[in-house]
Parts: structure tokens; sequence; C-alpha cells
């Protein structure tokens, strides 16, 4: 067999059949759902008398809208306030305890953000294909996974038939070698990497990063790249398998143990891209360039590093982006040319799928610790990605520092990210956020989102605008 | 999904150009966590005098006497008699939902939009595509006689009005079997259920960590 990549293992791997059109069918190992996009898949299989095809494949929590605030979440699904996300969280227990999915309801340990509490779990095992009715779903790519997000009607084919209609995708390669320097994390990774290649860049391609800058990250931080695959225009991104996969998994709750967690291991080693594989696109990237990162504008792309200023519309060459530039300073309420660290911030918000696991509770920590959040911030916001997170980062004794220093510490779930339930920005705020996406109205209407990592959103708290983190760190080590 | 094969049913007009989805049914109703139901919502706009909220009761709102969907002749109608460029607008399947919900179970009109057209096979619904002049000649007829009804014969695709006029039309021979057997894009993959046992079977063998973990 000529030489493959880790997407083209996979993708053989999980091939049911081929079709004549280039399409196939593709099994699926593992679907996660949550409350907004299953409710009609159910309904469609109620109505048309179909039960799940597999029951062990699917694991369901709610994420999106449920309320954060300690109080509301304690009186439960009948607390929650708005009617919609009421009856979305009801409608998901009911269809779970009808069809016998397994759920880890809204208050129940193991509940998270869907993509924070697969891998954690163990429910995200290396070489699987992972589905789930979100597009960040990629995220389960750092554990080697063909994991990508889906419609609603596709929520119902997988579970009906345990098989979804695919096309194979072409192979793109980041390579980022180096070292990363102090205050560099692997969100500014991602968002250089996607300031590069552009939100169109890896378009109708499964992006395999590669190099020693994501052999040396943990698997939280791999996750972190993968979850902006999407922001990227790629549907799957992923990372190769080495000993670190290994170990995340061993001894977690779904995971084998004993021998076959080694036999299940020596498989999972294989998945990496073989020497002569060939990729479609190859992108390589110094990861000793690369700053802290911070976006400025209203696409993930529109990214600067911290120590730039804002771009000027009348630097770009090309008039379609001078346009979007146009249109995005002015949305932003931003001048181009201004040091992006004049940029004042109004609430801060740590958390989302992409920036809400253990080791993000830890950086954000550590830049608070002994500080205040400035008097200018209206909210600062610390979301862990689940209950899990929560418990060991109280266990650590995080919540204290961040309640400490007037951050508010909140339950699991998608919260500002965005902005299904009370958690949102208001009209014209900015917000240092480590979240994902940097739309227009995406955290609330009018809102003004700056993407940045987790000790870059708390340095912000502390000093009201947009500032290098790396100036904390110094003053640390 | 509903079989189609052949169908005979009241024959109910939509008698303008363009509707689009939204018209179909509105924004509000999509707020819903159900697939079914919407067929009291369909053309809500144009078919109550009031503005349609989610959950109300249809039966007790104030109907537009002008629409012609509520007059008495058109009561039961099954196929609707439509214009051109019917169902554009948003992806939403809703649109679709709401037509079968109604009780549609086949649109005749000159053309549709694209998205609208591929939902309607996904859903039982049959749309077929005669010319700008047969549609005319099938709203005059319509119009002139009460209890007006067509018979669509998917098989030998005709559409045979009262007087015994046939009117051919084309469709997709994949699609058609798709709408003839009952099979939605499910219905498909599940054509293919032995080849899914036996992969599942294989898999089991070679990396059995997969099965069983998640009780």
């Amino acid at each position: 067999m000529s030489a493959r990549t880790v997407y083209d293992k996979l993708w053989d791997s999980h091939l049911v059949k081929q079709n004549t059109d280039g399409s196939a069918l593709l099994y699926i190992d593992r679907h996660i759902l949550h409350e907004v996009t299953s409710p009609q898949a159910f309904e469609g299989l109620r109505i048309a008398g179909r039960k799940p095809w597999r029951l062990d494949t699917n694991v369901a929590t709610p994420d999106h809208n449920i309320s954060t605030d300690p109080v509301e979440r304690a009186a439960g699904v009948e607390g929650i306030p708005d009617v919609t996300s009421r009856l979305q969280v009801k409608t998901l227990d009911d269809n779970c305890d009808y069809f016998g999915i397994k759920e880890f309801k809204m208050n129940e340990m193991g509940q998270g953000i869907v993509h924070v509490m697969g891998p954690e779990l163990g429910a995200t095992m290396p070489g699987m294909t992972v589905v789930c009715g979100d597009s960040h779903t990629a995220t389960h790519g750092a554990l080697a996974c063909l994991a990508h997000g889906i419609g609603t009607s596709e929520v119902e084919h997988v579970l009906a038939s345990q098989c979804l209609v695919s096309k194979k995708m072409k192979n793109m390669r980041v390579t980022v070698e180096g070292t990363l320097g102090l205050g560099v994390t692997s969100k500014d990774v991602v968002l250089a990497i996607i300031g590069e290649i552009g939100t169109a860049g890896g378009n109708g391609h499964a992006i395999e990063f590669a190099g020693s800058v994501f052999r040396d990250m943990s698997i939280e931080g791999r996750m972190t790249v993968c979850n902006m695959a999407i922001e990227a225009g790629a549907r799957v991104g992923l990372v190769a398998v080495d000993e670190k996969t290994v170990e995340y998994c061993r001894g977690r709750q779904f995971m084998p143990s004993g021998e076959m967690f080694e036999q299940a291991a020596d498989y999972w080693r294989t998945l990496v891209s073989d020497k002569d594989a060939v990729f479609d696109t190859e992108v390589v990237i110094n990861g000793e360039d690369i700053a802290p990162q911070v976006s400025w504008g209203t696409s993930p792309e529109m990214v600067v590093p911290v120590t730039a200023v804002i771009p000027k519309v009348e630097d770009q060459t090309d008039p379609v982006k001078q346009k979007g530039v146009e249109r995005a300073l002015e949305y932003m309420g931003l001048k181009g040319g201004a040091p992006i660290t004049s940029v004042d911030v109004d609430r801060v918000f740590i958390g989302s799928c992409t920036n809400s696991r253990i080791e993000d509770m830890r950086a954000a920590a550590a830049v608070v610790k002994g500080h205040k959040v400035a008097s200018s911030i209206k909210q600062a916001l610390v979301v862990p990605g689940s209950q899990l997170v929560k418990a060991q980062a109280e266990a650590e004794g995080l919540d204290k520092i961040f309640i400490e220093a007037g951050l508010d510490w909140r339950e699991p779930g998608c919260s500002m990210c965005l902005a299904m339930n009370a958690d949102k920005l208001g009209a014209g705020e900015h917000c240092a956020s480590t979240s994902n996406r940097n739309f227009e109205g995406r955290q609330g209407n009018g809102g003004r989102t700056h993407l940045m990592s987790p000790a870059m959103a708390a340095a912000a708290a502390i000093t009201g605008h947009i500032v290098d983190v790396r100036e904390f760190v110094g003053e640390q080590s | 999904m509903r079989a189609f094969t052949q169908h005979q049913g009241i024959v109910g007009p939509m008698d303008r150009a363009n509707v689009d989805t939204d018209m179909i049914i509105p924004k509000q109703f999509l707020k819903s966590i159900k697939r079914s139901g919407f067929g009291p919502n369909l053309f809500d706009e144009l078919r109550y005098q009031d503005e349609g909220q989610p959950g109300q009761d249809c039966s007790q709102r104030p109907l537009n006497k002008e629409f012609p969907l509520n007059w008495s002749r058109y009561a039961n109608a099954s196929i609707l008699l439509a214009r051109k460029n019917f169902g554009c607008g948003s992806s939403r399947e809703h649109a679709p939902w709401a037509l079968e919900d109604y009780g549609f179970r086949a649109i005749i009109a000159p053309s549709y939009a694209d998205i609208f057209y591929n939902n309607c096979f996904k859903n039982g619904l049959l749309p077929v595509i005669l010319t700008e002049q047969q549609v005319d000649i099938l709203f005059d007829e319509m119009a002139a006689t009460e209890g007006y009804q067509l018979t669509i014969d998917l098989m030998e695709q005709k559409v045979i009005s009262p007087s015994g006029a046939e009117y051919n039309f084309e469709v997709d021979q994949f699609r058609k079997d798709c709408l003839i057997q009952g099979l939605d894009e499910i219905g498909l993959t599940l054509q293919s259920a032995d080849a899914i046992r036996d992969y599942e079977q294989k898999r089991a063998e070679a990396h059995p960590w997969v099965f069983g973990a998640i009780k």
C-alpha cells in the first residue's frame, strides 16, 4: 500500500462502502449530542419508527444554552429562565431517557461542553470517527480522530444508521517547528496560522498539525489548535499519536484498561503519517516568530501580534480586503494605525470549547494571582469547560484566586462564546475573549470580540485594556 | 417517509411567483424543537389576519378570507398549483415539513428554488415541473371547476386532468426510485445494513475497545 497520511488511514479504516459517484459510506464510532441540534433528529426517528442503530456509541450532555450562574443553575432545569432553552434541555433529557442514550445531565458530574467532555471522559479514543452537531467537533482530532461537525439531518442519519455519506477531503499539513517563546500558547499558534492562511485557507482539506511545536504541546493545547481548524476553513484538524496521546488516554472513564488498553495503544501508535505520505497542500510556519496574538476585527483571520498596530484601510492593496478592513474597523469602533494595546476592554470571558480546560484555568489564575480586576471592567467571567475541570480547579484553589482577584467563577457551559444564554455583551462593548469566533454579534448584538489566549485575557482583566501578557510573565519568573 | 406512486387529489392555488420559504413558514416558528406540526402555520402571514406565534391554537385565529386556500372549495387540497421559482430563500427544511404536514403530497409549478426542490424529495413531497403554458391551463381549469382534481402518476411521469389530457414531466431517475419506494436518505443507507453489520463485526474483532464502552 502506498504511503498514507493519518487522515488517509482514518478514512480507510472506517470505509463501509465506496459508491461509484465518489461518495462513500463512512462508519461513525462516537456520536456526541447536545440540546440544540438534536431535538428534530430524535423526532425524525420517532416519525419514521426508527431506533438508534447502536446505543453504546452515543453520549449526550446539555451545554449550549444552559445558565452558568450558580444560583440559577442550582434551581435545575426548571430554573432555566428562557422558555426555548428550558424546553430544549428538557427535550434532550426526555429523548435520552426514551431511547436509552447515556446522558450527563445538567448538574451531573461528567457534564460539560461537548468537546471538553468527550476527551476527558475517554469517550473520545484515538483512531475513532467522532461527530457532533457542532462545528467545533474537530477538537477531538487532537487525539488523532477523524472528527467533524454535522447538521441536524445528519445527526438523525448517524443515530439511525451509524454511518454518514461522505466525500474524502484533501490532505493539508501545517508544520510549525521551533520552540515557542515565553507567554506564547497553543491559542497564539492557531490564531497565527489562521492569520497566515486565512479563513478559507483550509477549505476542502483535513489539516494535520505537525512539527515540534505540536509535539511539545500538551493534549489540551492540541485540542485548542484542532478546535479552530474550522476557523481556517477546514472541517477536520488533527495531530498524530505520540506517547503523550497514549498517556492522556490511560485511566479515563470510558477507556479500555489492562491488556486491552495496551492492545489499543499499539494500534493507536500506527496513527502517524507515513514518511513518504504526500499532502495536497503544505504550510510551514516558524514557531519562534509567533508572538501572543489578538484579533482586532470581525473574522478570526483579522489578527495581529500584540506588539503590532491595528491595520489601516489604505495599507490594503486588494480592494476587496480594503472594504473588509474598513467595515470591520467601523464595527469594532477602532482606528487603523493605533497600537492594539490601546484598546480598552469592558468584559472578559475565559471559557469555551477552545480554552476552558484545566491548563487554561491554571494559566489564567497564574496571571491574576495577587492582582485585582481593573475597576473599568464591567464583568470578568471564568467558565470552566466541565464539571470535572471545575472540581479539579477548585481542588487546586484556582476558584479562590479568581474570586479574590474579582472575577466571577461560574458553572460549566458554552456561555458567552455564543451568547445563547444570559452571558452576553452589550452593544459596543469590547471583550477580551478566549473563545473561537469574533463575528459581528457573536457574543451579543453589537458586541466587539477580541480573541486571545487565557493568559492574555486574564492580563487584560487586570489592566483594563489589551496588554502583552509577557509583561506579567516576566514579573513572575 | 411515505412512498409516492400515484396520487389523485384536490388542487389548491398559490397564484404568485417567487414564493419564498419565509412566506411558506415564517421565521418565528423555527425555534421549535419539532419537525412536525407546522401545517397550521403554513403560509401563516397570508392565511391569518393576525401575526402568528409559536404554540398558538390556530383554530381560534381570524382567517384572511381573501386567501384562496381558506376557501371551502379548496379545503382538503393535496396538490398545490404554484408559479415559478417556488420555495426560494433560505435552506430551511421547515418549508417542506410545513407543506407535508398541511396535507400536500405534490406541488406543480414551472420551476423551483434548488435547495427547496431537493428538500421536497427528502420529505416525501413530489415537486412536479410543467411548462408555464401548462400551468396556466391548469390554473384556468381549477378556477372554472369546483372540486377540481388532478391525478399525478409518478411511475408514468404524467399529470392527468379530468378531461383526460396528459402532461408529461421529467424527474431524476434516482429521486423517482427513492420516492416510489418511500426511501429517504436514511432509508437508502439502511439498504446497506448488511455491509454495515459486516463492517462492525470485523471492526469489533480488530478494535474491540470501540464497542461497549458507554453504558
